[in-house]
């Protein structure tokens, strides 16, 4: 297919006012879902808490890079697609690949290097997922993922199949030469595609004051003819919302979205990073916005939640990331030799 | 029928196209109509037969790569191109970082069938648009490196690769194409050959002798293949007998086939257009020289491009290339020598 000529005139929406109708959009959901959407955001802080002090106490190899604070970008953003879709992440994937549903035994034993990880050990926390299971090992390489995503939804686009394929990324990763072309790739050929920026305002630890002139990421989507929109990160509805208006519309054949989301990590950037690069007025200001107190409150007022259920659901989750813990330390190790295994298809790694 | 590197890998493309729905090309002006097919005519046509599945991009390598990479996850079988393998360069990120190492980094559930072309070799053009950059390949876990030097392999080969379900980087050469018309390279070298009828393969990993000799085992591909035979022509009048090997594939490499000859002839002597230091001469000739020593006569020797960029000037080019008579120098000195 060539590239149709668009009219000079963008596309992208204006900044999205937060979803005005969220009894509709909770009604839509529908308690059940809601209350799993709840849990998630559980399941993802619990088991992001629980590793860093694995990591203080020296018992995790490797790195990490925690999702504390974003769990309403992942959970809200994966809620809204549907199976078949695919997501792609980052550095930071914890967060997408609990959203997404990868287990999380699978995603422990892979912390800690073992054959039962999701990657057989062979990845580690940077390049946690399963494409069967809808997630694609994510990306290290900032901006990495954004046209791999490009061309999955070109794959889709060829083949006429209904599905998204969704990219996360940062702020940090919008500079990347990788968002530009990717960007304007999916949008000279319409694709199926869902730009997800978690704009949490800083890229490691340099604050985005410093790397972009543009008030909001998602302005950069008129520099493509794409639309362009922005939700509230901290608010797993809004997230929902805003998410599911753009897979529909690239589902129909619609093109893609940029969909900025305004959120903050409240935690540093990687494992050992006390992150004193932020004003403590400004962690002050994110804290009292913690996505999931906010949405506990949402759903008790709505009385699909109360205290007992609350904290039932948290007591199983932390029963499940225990177990999960367990299931990764117990796990076998690889042997030195599978090294050599999983390279090509269709040939041994000459030694 | 007789075909040129250029028409060959146009009807293996073709066919390849014809026979597997989820094979499709992308890249810069390939499928423009009215247009050249690609920066040496490959894809010449093919957009009449298979308008979408001849994809058209903007000046984004990044995103040529990105797009191959996600299709294939997909279950597509893309036939990516840069138009000058020195925006490979452009690329390397999506190249070297995810599609040669998603599969590895899945534990190997996921599969990235990807075929990357990319044209190389000196031609008056100036450093950027003048590299041979099979080195840096070769040293990327991952993706396996091919390089034909002639219509019959540039044809198996690519079925070969798309066929492949690993990622294969195929390097054709800008002077063995055979382009026609206003892209008609000048000092282009003939490497057309007879093509059969019947759909064969070049088996990636199989190297292939083209002329034998009892005296000096020389290695070389693309075009100093063909002046490595030049070259043994000229010695051959001096009494001295080349074996000229044309590995076909730079990774995995028929390593057998090059220490087999090596054990007859004693003298290995590597022939790259790449400059000498870190290239493709350094790991063949260090594999000769773990795996056989005893047979050695001579040490190991390279014949290759100077250690700088490639230069414009036609005096300074003619002697950046490794030229028949500057091979056949070497190879005389090391038979009188040792």
């Amino acid at each position: 297919m060539s590239a149709k000529t668009h009219s000079t005139a963008p596309r992208s929406a204006p900044a999205g006012p937060k979803i005005a109708d969220r009894a509709g959009v909770m009604k839509a959901i529908g308690p059940e879902r809601l209350i799993g959407m709840y849990r998630r955001m559980l399941e993802i802080r619990d088991f992001e808490e629980k590793i860093r002090f694995l990591f203080l106490e020296g018992k995790m190899p490797g790195t990490i890079h925690q999702y504390i604070g974003m769990e309403a970008c992942a959970v809200g953003v994966c809620a809204a697609l549907e199976k078949n879709d695919v997501i792609a992440s980052t550095h930071r994937p914890h967060g997408h690949a609990i959203a997404r549903g990868i287990p999380m035994n699978e995603m422990m034993a892979e912390l800690y290097g073992k054959t039962t990880g999701c990657c057989r050990g062979k990845g580690g926390s940077m390049h946690m997922g399963d494409l069967g299971k809808g997630m694609l090992p994510a990306i290290a390489i900032v901006g990495g993922n954004i046209p791999i995503v490009m061309g999955m939804a070109l794959a889709f686009k060829i083949r006429k199949e209904p599905r998204v394929a969704v990219s996360f990324f940062g702020d940090g990763a919008s500079n990347e030469g990788a968002f530009h072309e990717g960007l304007n790739m999916a949008a000279i050929y319409d694709l199926p595609a869902l730009f997800v920026c978690e704009n949490n305002l800083y890229g490691a630890s340099t604050s985005i004051k410093l790397t972009a002139r543009v008030a909001n990421i998602a302005d950069r989507a008129a520099a493509y003819g794409m639309r362009g929109d922005i939700a509230d990160g901290m608010d797993v509805l809004d997230v929902y919302a805003h998410a599911k208006e753009a897979a529909e519309i690239a589902r129909r054949g619609g093109g893609p979205t940029l969909l900025e989301l305004k959120a903050f990590r409240l935690c540093g950037h990687s494992r050992r990073d006390p992150n004193n690069y932020m004003p403590k007025e400004e962690k002050e200001f994110w804290a009292a916005r913690d996505p999931i107190p906010a949405f506990e409150k949402t759903l008790t007022m709505a009385k699909i939640l109360d205290d007992a259920a609350a904290a039932e659901i948290k007591k199983s989750v932390d029963a499940e990331v225990r177990a999960a813990i367990e299931f990764g330390q117990g796990s076998p190790d690889p042997k030195p030799e599978d090294t050599f295994n999983d390279l090509y298809l269709t040939m041994e790694v000459p030694r | 029928m007789r075909l040129s590197i250029s028409e060959a890998l146009r009807k293996a493309i073709h066919g390849e196209m014809a026979r597997d729905k989820s094979v499709f090309c992308i890249g810069e002006d390939i499928g423009i109509t009215g247009g050249y097919g690609g920066a040496f005519t490959v894809t010449l046509g093919l957009e009449k037969d298979f308008r979408d599945r001849v994809i058209d991009t903007p000046i984004s390598e990044i995103g040529i790569m990105g797009a191959a990479c996600g299709a294939a996850l997909m279950g597509m079988r893309p036939i990516a191109d840069v138009q000058y393998g020195d925006f490979l360069l452009c690329t390397m990120d999506q190249v070297v970082n995810e599609i040669a190492k998603l599969r590895y980094m899945s534990g190997g559930k996921l599969k990235v069938p990807v075929v990357i072309r990319a044209p190389v070799g000196v031609t008056g053009r100036g450093s950027q648009h003048a590299q041979n950059l099979e080195p840096y390949f070769i040293s990327c876990p991952g993706i396996k490196v091919v390089a034909p030097a002639t219509a019959y392999d540039a044809m198996g080969l690519l079925r070969a690769a798309v066929r492949d379900d690993d990622p294969v980087l195929i390097f054709e050469h800008k002077l063995l194409y055979g382009s026609k018309g206003i892209r008609a390279e000048s000092g282009t070298l003939d490497a057309s050959s007879e093509i059969p009828d019947e759909d064969y393969v070049v088996p990636i990993g199989k190297g292939i002798v083209r002329r034998e000799g009892k005296d000096v085992t020389l290695v070389a591909s693309l075009l100093m293949m063909h002046f490595s035979l030049m070259a043994a022509g000229i010695l051959e009048k001096e009494g001295i007998q080349c074996e000229v090997i044309d590995p076909r594939s730079l990774w995995p490499l028929d390593i057998d086939l090059i220490l087999g000859s090596v054990r007859k002839t004693g003298r290995a002597v590597i022939v790259e257009e790449s400059p000498k230091q870190g290239g493709v001469g350094a790991e063949i000739g260090m594999q000769i020289a773990e795996n056989v020593p005893d047979y050695l006569l001579a040490p190991v020797t390279r014949v290759a491009a100077p250690n700088t960029p490639a230069p414009f000037s036609p005096v300074m080019e003619k002697f950046y290339i490794p030229q028949p008579e500057r091979i056949a120098a070497t190879v005389r000195k090391l038979v009188q020598e040792y």
